[in-house]
């Protein structure tokens, strides 16, 4: 008995361990204190590029490219993480979804694809987003009926075949690839712009020499996707993808329709994935089948993993680790995916709900661990 | 599209297939003890393979082996590939028992969620697959010829060299050889004793950590000796070479029934064949498309695989 009451209490002390700390200050914080801080943090980001900041900077690399891959791959990950993090699906694949989108805004919009039309870059970004949730629902239309694991090497070839595709069909001009991607817009910085460092008037907002216009186009669109997942995950919707994560059958037996909101988690996160394919690639404005790696799809699930899956800011964390350490530590290049695989295992070990965890996943894997010990 | 060529070299075509299936299915026998006891991708097992062949090119180069040795004679080269075996299968179950003691025993101990496990397989893969890389200056390392394929015999036109005996009669033997020890040891019961039940099988009296440290050196061994096949088919080895080999190896496993031995056989086998076939309609480079386009359709309609999975429920 005394057991039963002593374990009782542990939970219930771990549960408050989980809430309090930094995030109940912050939330103690007044209203207005806490907009200010966040609205200071968001102009600071966007001023990134122009502070030089010692130490943080890359030596090797032009630092606001290193931003754009950053405020790309947290896109990602925003993504991945409703799939992975909310609905708990496995999906390897998730680079196929990116390249859907890339592909869709090079076809349409180049003048070097085999398609004639040349749609401009805001007509091709909606059409890129329509085409990858339709691939994502086509894909998960026979395969989210499977169990997990399965699920795991299905989406796995699904990133394959769309490679494999890329390289050899005719539609992507094979590993020849397809030049022009558009950009956003034609436009040049005007006049007002001028001050800030980097910025030239007359110069073109979106050049692949200076990635500016593209870096602040990025974290505007993370910064709105990420307020649109917010909100989704504290819908009705939301609150279904964690049911589903959590027991999938006790879900399906208090009423939730899992296949539908699993399909839907599906859409939704290849929708993001194909968004930043498109934004990627419009910056590179060339593309062909070498970037989408299968080895790369699997990085940005272990980034999610690592930032905290199930949590915004934990998986935007563990996407921007991935794209700057890299190229922050250019001098480590040929060990640093060693140190990166090691890292992995100790993080599982050591801190298995990632670097800033989802509260509710946290506790989750608490009350596994313990009912473990039990087992045992 | 080409079916006339499908329809000329079908025999031609059905052997290659079952020489490279032979190898997928001593691959995918890894990944079905592992999640037949365990429910565990592992997903590290690619890597498993990857150190044989390696092993294996040290082994002969130290015996004097290298790039360009002529081969010895017939017990010579017997001899040669027995020793191989010997050593890849002993490295590559070291290097799995490695990797379970290190990546996943940690995880076990506290009950974490199947992601988790696959995460820490994936860094123990990478770490692995990295380390290699970074020893061999990642550069592709060759190996002598040691079997000059020769044509034995022809079956409706198709040539069947002794190569291709080889592997696929090896393969089956070894195949067999799993089997019955599963089926019919004392150890082979404990595993499928955990497999059915972990928890009732601990109550009586089986050792659980045994058990799963067993599986993880059985499958280890099998990929060490599908290591020296490959070696022996190929001729080179590089430290990413595990990649392709273990995801197809796994996708085998999965059409088969995943956890079901005779499903990594069937699946194994099959996959090999039909990617030869839709390499020979479709053209080489649509080969992995074809074979994962089979394994979604076989899913739809079998969705545990051909033979059902379970190493324990159903005969194993």
């Amino acid at each position: 008995m005394m057991a039963v009451v002593d374990s009782a209490r542990k939970a219930d002390e771990s549960r408050v361990r989980a809430v309090t700390g930094l995030r109940e200050r912050w939330s103690n914080l007044p209203y207005g204190w806490r907009i200010s801080v966040l609205f200071a943090f968001i102009i600071f980001l966007y001023a990134l590029p122009g502070l030089e900041i010692p130490l943080i900077t890359t030596p090797d690399t032009d630092f606001t490219s290193v931003l754009f891959l950053c405020a790309v791959y947290v896109l990602v990950a925003v993504g991945l993480n409703v799939v992975i993090g909310l609905a708990g699906l496995l999906d390897l694949g998730y680079i196929g979804f990116y390249a859907v989108g890339a592909y869709t805004v090079a076809i349409l919009g180049s003048p070097n694809s085999p398609v004639v039309v040349q749609f401009p870059w805001v007509v091709c970004v909606p059409i890129a987003i329509a085409v990858t949730m339709v691939s994502g629902v086509i894909l998960g239309w026979p395969t989210l009926r499977l169990r997990g694991d399965y699920l795991a090497i299905v989406t796995l070839g699904f990133g394959e075949i769309i490679r494999v595709f890329a390289l050899n069909s005719d539609i992507t001009n094979g590993n020849r690839g397809i030049t022009g991607v558009p950009v956003p817009s034609e436009g040049s910085w005007p006049e007002w712009m001028d001050w800030f460092p980097g910025i030239t008037a007359g110069r073109p907002i979106f050049s692949v020499s200076n990635v500016i216009g593209f870096y602040w186009l990025a974290i505007t669109l993370v910064f709105i996707c990420m307020l649109g997942v917010r909100r989704l995950e504290r819908s009705r919707v939301g609150r279904s993808w964690l049911a589903i994560r959590e027991d999938e059958d006790a879900a399906e037996v208090m009423g939730v329709p899992t296949f539908k909101y699993k399909l839907w988690a599906f859409a939704i996160g290849a929708a993001l994935g194909g968004l930043s394919g498109a934004l990627f690639f419009s910056k590179q404005t060339f593309i062909n089948a070498q970037g989408f790696d299968l080895f790369t799809s699997i990085l940005w699930v272990a980034a999610v993993v690592i930032g905290g899956a199930g949590n915004q800011l934990g998986v935007a964390l563990g996407a921007i680790l991935l794209a700057y350490l890299p190229e922050r530590f250019r001098e480590f290049a040929d060990y640093r995916l060693l140190i990166f695989g090691v890292a992995l295992i100790v993080m599982t070990i050591f801190r298995p709900q990632g670097l800033l965890p989802s509260r509710r996943r946290k506790v989750e894997l608490e009350d596994r661990a313990k009912e473990g010990a039990v087992g045992e | 599209m080409n079916f006339e060529f499908l329809g000329d070299n079908f025999m031609s075509l059905t052997v290659t297939g079952l020489t490279q299936g032979a190898i997928y299915a001593l691959v995918a026998l890894g990944y079905t003890l592992v999640y037949g006891v365990l429910r565990l991708i592992n997903f590290a097992h690619s890597e498993v393979f990857m150190i044989g062949t390696f092993v294996t090119t040290i082994v002969w180069a130290g015996l004097g082996f290298g790039v360009g040795a002529a081969a010895p004679g017939t017990f010579g080269v017997l001899g040669l590939i027995a020793l191989a075996v010997v050593a890849a299968g002993a490295a590559s179950g070291g290097t799995a028992l490695i990797v379970e003691r290190v990546a996943y025993r940690p995880l076990r101990k506290r009950n974490a969620p199947s992601l988790i496990f696959l995460i820490s397989a994936i860094g123990a893969s990478v770490a692995l697959f990295e380390l290699v890389g970074a020893l061999t200056d990642r550069q592709p390392r060759g190996m002598p010829s040691l079997v000059q394929p020769k044509v034995q015999f022809t079956i409706f036109g198709a040539d069947i060299t002794n190569l291709q005996i080889g592997i696929i009669l090896s393969a089956l033997a070894m195949l067999a050889g799993l089997d019955i020890f599963i089926n019919r040891t004392r150890l082979g019961r404990g595993v499928r004793a955990v497999a059915q039940n972990p928890d009732v099988a601990a109550l009586m009296g089986v050792n659980k950590d045994r058990v799963i440290m067993l599986i993880f050196i059985l499958g280890g061994m099998m990929a060490g000796a599908a290591s020296v096949l490959y070696d022996v088919k190929v001729g080179i080895t590089t430290y990413s070479v595990g990649f392709l080999i273990g995801i197809k190896a796994f996708t085998a496993a999965v059409l088969g029934g995943i956890g079901n031995l005779r499903g990594a056989l069937l699946g194994g086998l099959l996959l090999g064949i039909v990617e030869n076939y839709g390499a020979g309609v479709f053209g080489n480079e649509w080969m992995d498309v074809v074979a994962f386009v089979m394994l979604v359709v076989v899913l739809l309609f079998r969705p545990t695989g051909l033979l059902g999975e379970s190493l324990g429920r159903a005969r194993a």
